[in-house]
C-alpha cells in the first residue's frame, strides 16, 4: 500500500531544510516536487509500507493506500504517534472502525546513556569475552563458556 | 565531457557499513572501547538509521531471549534448537556465542525504554521458548538514539550509499577502506579505516515477488536490503558460506504478516482446504528428511515442504484457523468483555508494531480474525543470515567456544584481514534475528577495536579509488550520452534502467534457481543454464543508466544483488544434495546426503580475475 500525499496539506515543510517524509524514508521513495512544493512518493512500487514517512508527517498529510494490484478498495490505517504512545484507527472496507492504542517508550526522548555509566573501560578488557557492562547486564554472575 | 562528483576524504579507526540492528550494535560498542583511547569509529547507512534497516517499521517481539536470570534456557539450549531447525549444519560456536550475550543487549533495551511485555511476576511475557512479546513500534529509533549518542557529533554519514570495499596497498589481503556515493548530493566520499563492519542486511528483490504491479515491493523481507553486504564481502574477496541456504517462510497472503503469536501463543492451526493438518496426517513425509524430520520442533523448511506438496495436490487454500483459535480464547475468559478486548488488542498489535499492510489487507477484505480465518502463502526466497537460514561470510569464532580452524584472531573477522561482519552479513549462525543481530554487532565491534590496537598501518591503494570514483558515476554518463537518441528516455538500445534490470534478475533466479514459479525446484543443469543468462546480465549491467540519484542508488543496488545472486547460483551448484526441502530441491540429487554433504559450502570470487573456488569445509562443534 504505497503512501500519497494530500496536497491540500503537504505544506513540504517549508520550516527544515529537507521534508521529514524525505528524510526518514528508509528506500529514498519520498521527494520533493519542487514546482509545486509539495513531498511525493517517487517509486510507489518499491513502498514497503513502513509508515515512517506517515508517522513523522507534522501536518498528517501522508497516507497508504492499498496496492491496485492486490487489495480492494475503501480501507483505511490510520497512525497518530505520541511520544509515549501510539493511536491507530483501522477503518474497514464496509465502513467498520476499530481504534487501538499501545505504548511505544517508557522514558523521556534523548535520555540515553549510551556509556551505561561506565567508566573508560580498561584495555585489559579487549581481552576478555565480556562486552561493555557485562556480567552485570546479563543479571547473572559470570559470562557463560563452553569449558566453566 | 564526462560529469565528475565532488570528492570527499574521511579518515577512520573503525568504520560501520549499515546502520540497521547489527550496524547499531557495532556502533555503540565500538565507541564503548574506543573511548579514552583517541579513536574515532564512524558509522555509514544509505538512509537514516532513526528508521532503517530491517526493524525500521518495527517489531512485535524479540524472537531471540535466553531468560538466563530466570534459568528459562542456556546457552546450549538453543545451540540444541537451532541445529535441529537448520538441519544439522551451523556454526555452533558463533550461535552459542550470541546466546550466552544475547540477554544482555535486551536489558539496556528495556533500560532505555522499549517496553517489554511482562507477567505477573515480572517476568518476561514469552510468545514461545525463544521469544518475548514487546511493545516495539519505537525498537529501532530507540536502538537508533543509543548508537547516534555514542558515535557523538560528526561520525554518522547519512544518505551514502557504500559501493565498493578499497584493500590494502602493500596487502590485498587487508580491507583499507570503502568508496561511497551521497544520495542527496553529487559527491563521492572515500572512507579510509583501519577496520570495517560489514553490518548491511541481507538481500531481497534477487527473486520475483508474487505481486509484479504497485505490489512490487511488498515482500516480506525489507525491499531496502539489496545484497550490499554481500556483494562488499564477495567484492573485497572474503570467503563465503553457505549462500545456498536461502529462506522461505509460510506467512499470512499478501502482507507477509508475521505468523509467530499465531502458532505459539494462540495455538492457532493451518489446515488445507479439506481441513486437515499436514503435520498430523503427513508423518510419512517427515519420516524421509530422518534424523531432523523424525525430530521436534518440525524444521522450518521441512514445514514449507509439507505445505508446498499439499500445493501441489491440490489441496489449498490454505487457512491459519485465527477464527477457531479466538473462539476457544475467548471461551477461556468466558466472554469477559474487557478480556477479550485485551486479546484483540494484542492481535491486532503484532501486525500495528510491524506489518502494517497485513491489518490493512483485513480491514480491506472485511476479515474479522475472530470470525474469519486467513491465508497463508510461502514467500519467495531472501539470502539472508539472521532468520532461519544462513547465508554470509565466514567469521572467525570466540576464541573460547571456536573448533580447531574456526577462529584466527579476532572475534566475527571474515577471512580480509580488518573486515568483521556482522547480522545478516554473518553466515552460517541463523536465529539471531533483531536482539542477536545487535548482539553480533557488539562482538564485532569490540573486536575491531582491539584489531586496530594490534594493527594500526594502512594504506589505501589510490589508483584504485581513483577507478572506483569514476566507475560509481558511468550510469549518469551512459545517460547522458544517449538519452537525445530516441523519443522515449526508458526506452534505448544503449542502455537498461535499473528497474528493468530488477525484473530481469528477478526473472533470471525465479526461472533458473529455484523460485516459486517452480515449486523451488532447479537441478544441475537449469543452475548452469541460469549462470549464463547471469554472466549476459552482468555484462549489461555495465550499460546501466541513472537519471539522477535515486536511480544511481538503485543501480548499485542491482549491481550488489548480482553479486549475490551469483554467489546464490553457484552454492546451490556445488552442493549436491537436497538439504533443506521446502527452501529448494535439486531434483538431480532429490535426498538429504549427511555422509558426503554434512559440511559448509564456502566460496571466494578472486577480486582480481573474477574467477569462483569453491570448497567443502568440515563441520565441527563443542557443544554436545
Amino acid at each position: 500500500m504505497p503512501t500519497f500525499v494530500h496536497v491540500e496539506k503537504c505544506d513540504g515543510c517549508r520550516a527544515l531544510a529537507q521534508p521529514a517524509c524525505m528524510y526518514i524514508c528508509p528506500n529514498d521513495l519520498m521527494s520533493l516536487d519542487v514546482s509545486i512544493g509539495k513531498g511525493f512518493n517517487q517509486e510507489p512500487d518499491l513502498c514497503w509500507e513502513c509508515y515512517s514517512c506517515v508517522k513523522t508527517c507534522p501536518q498528517g498529510a501522508i497516507e497508504m493506500r492499498g496496492y491496485a494490484d492486490v487489495m480492494p478498495m475503501g480501507s483505511r490505517v490510520t497512525p497518530l504517534r505520541g511520544t509515549d504512545s501510539i493511536m491507530w484507527a483501522i477503518q474497514y472496507r464496509n465502513g467498520e472502525i476499530k481504534r487501538f492504542k499501545y505504548p511505544i517508550r517508557t522514558t523521556a526522548w534523548g535520555s540515553i546513556d549510551s556509556t551505561l555509566g561506565e567508566p573508560d573501560p580498561p584495555e585489559a578488557g579487549l581481552r576478555t569475552q565480556e562486552l561493555i557492562g557485562e556480567p552485570k547486564y546479563l543479571h547473572i554472575d559470570a559470562l557463560p563458556t563452553v569449558n566453566a | 565531457m564526462p560529469f565528475e562528483p565532488a570528492v570527499e576524504t574521511v579518515e577512520c579507526d573503525v568504520l560501520v557499513v549499515g546502520g540497521g540492528m547489527a550496524g547499531c550494535g557495532a556502533a555503540f560498542e565500538a565507541a564503548n572501547w574506543a573511548r579514552g583511547r583517541g579513536l574515532r569509529v564512524v558509522l555509514v547507512e544509505k538512509a537514516a538509521i532513526e528508521r532503517s534497516g530491517a526493524v525500521a517499521m518495527g517489531l512485535s517481539a524479540i524472537n531471540m531471549y535466553m531468560g538466563m536470570q530466570w534459568g528459562e534456557n542456556t546457552p546450549e539450549d538453543f545451540v540444541r534448537y537451532v541445529r535441529q531447525d537448520l538441519m544439522g549444519l551451523s556454526r555452533e560456536d558463533l550461535v552459542y556465542d550470541l546466546a550466552r550475550h544475547v540477554d544482555s543487549s535486551v536489558h539496556m533495551f528495556e533500560e532505555w525504554g522499549l517496553p517489554i511485555f511482562k507477567n505477573e511476576d515480572g517476568h518476561y511475557k514469552r510468545e514461545g521458548r525463544w521469544q518475548i512479546m514487546i511493545h516495539g513500534e519505537s525498537y529501532k529509533p530507540i536502538v537508533a538514539e543509543a548508537a547516534k549518542n555514542a558515535l557523538g557529533e560528526g561520525n554518522l554519514y547519512e544518505r551514502v550509499f557504500v559501493a565498493h570495499p578499497l584493500l590494502d596497498a602493500d596487502d590485498p589481503t587487508r580491507i583499507a577502506g570503502v568508496v561511497g556515493f551521497s544520495v542527496r548530493d553529487y559527491k563521492v566520499i572515500v572512507f579510509k579505516a583501519k577496520a570495517v563492519i560489514s553490518a548491511g542486511g541481507g538481500a531481497t528483490g534477487v527473486y520475483r515477488p508474487r505481486a509484479q504491479g504497485e505490489g512490487l515491493g511488498r515482500i516480506w523481507y525489507a525491499p531496502w536490503n539489496t545484497g550490499s553486504a554481500y556483494a562488499m564481502q564477495i567484492r573485497a574477496g572474503a570467503k563465503m558460506t553457505q549462500m545456498e541456504h536461502r529462506l522461505v517462510v509460510a506467512r499470512f497472503k499478501d502482507g507477509y504478516g508475521p505468523v509467530g503469536m499465531w502458532f505459539l501463543l494462540f495455538k492457532s492451526q493451518l489446515k488445507n482446504s479439506l481441513g486437515q493438518i499436514a503435520e498430523e496426517y503427513r508423518t510419512h513425509e517427515l519420516e524421509e528428511w530422518a534424523p531432523y524430520g523424525t525430530a521436534k520442533p518440525v524444521p522450518t523448511p521441512l514445514r514449507n515442504h509439507l505445505m508446498l506438496n499439499e500445493i501441489k495436490e491440490g489441496l489449498g487454500p490454505h487457512y491459519l484457523r485465527t477464527d477457531e483459535a479466538l473462539q476457544r480464547m475467548f471461551m477461556e475468559v468466558q466472554n469477559d468483555a474487557k478480556k477479550i478486548a485485551e486479546i484483540e488488542s494484542d492481535a491486532w498489535e503484532d501486525f500495528l508494531d510491524m506489518t502494517m499492510s497485513q491489518a490493512h489487507i483485513w480491514a480491506s477484505q472485511n476479515i474479522d480474525p475472530a470470525k474469519t480465518p486467513s491465508e497463508l502463502i510461502l514467500t519467495e526466497p531472501y539470502l539472508m543470515g539472521s532468520h532461519a537460514s544462513a547465508t554470509g561470510a565466514w567469521c572467525s569464532g570466540p576464541e573460547d567456544v571456536a573448533p580447531d580452524g574456526y577462529h584466527w584472531g579476532y572475534n566475527r573477522m571474515t577471512t580480509v584481514k580488518g573486515l568483521f561482519a556482522a547480522g545478516d552479513a554473518c553466515g552460517a549462525s541463523a536465529h539471531k534475528f533483531s536482539s542477536g543481530s545487535y548482539t553480533e554487532g557488539r562482538l564485532a565491534g569490540k573486536a575491531a577495536v582491539q584489531y586496530v590496537l594490534d594493527n594500526n598501518d594502512v594504506r589505501i591503494d589510490q589508483g584504485a579509488a581513483d577507478d572506483t570514483i569514476r566507475a560509481l558515476y558511468k550510469p549518469f554518463n551512459t545517460y547522458g550520452e544517449h538519452q537525445h537518441e530516441t523519443s522515449r528516455s526508458d526506452l534505448n538500445a544503449h542502455y537498461i534502467l535499473p528497474k528493468m534490470a530488477l525484473h530481469r534478475i528477478q526473472k533470471i533466479m525465479d526461472e533458473y534457481a529455484a523460485g516459486p514459479g517452480n515449486y523451488y525446484m532447479t537441478n544441475g543443469p537449469t543452475l548452469e543454464r541460469g549462470l549464463e543468462l547471469m554472466q549476459y546480465f552482468r555484462e549489461d549491467c555495465e550499460h546501466l543508466a541513472a537519471r539522477d540519484l535515486h536511480d544511481l542508488l538503485r543501480c548499485w543496488e542491482v549491481w550488489d544483488r548480482v553479486d549475490s545472486a551469483e554467489a546464490c547460483l553457484r552454492h546451490m551448484l556445488f552442493r549436491e544434495e537436497t538439504r533443506w526441502p521446502g527452501y529448494y530441491y535439486r531434483g538431480d540429487f532429490p535426498k538429504l546426503d549427511e555422509q558426503n554433504w554434512k559440511v559448509f559450502v564456502n566460496s571466494r570470487r578472486d577480486p582480481k580475475s573474477g574467477e569462483w573456488e569453491l570448497e567443502k569445509v568440515p563441520f565441527a562443534t563443542k557443544i554436545t
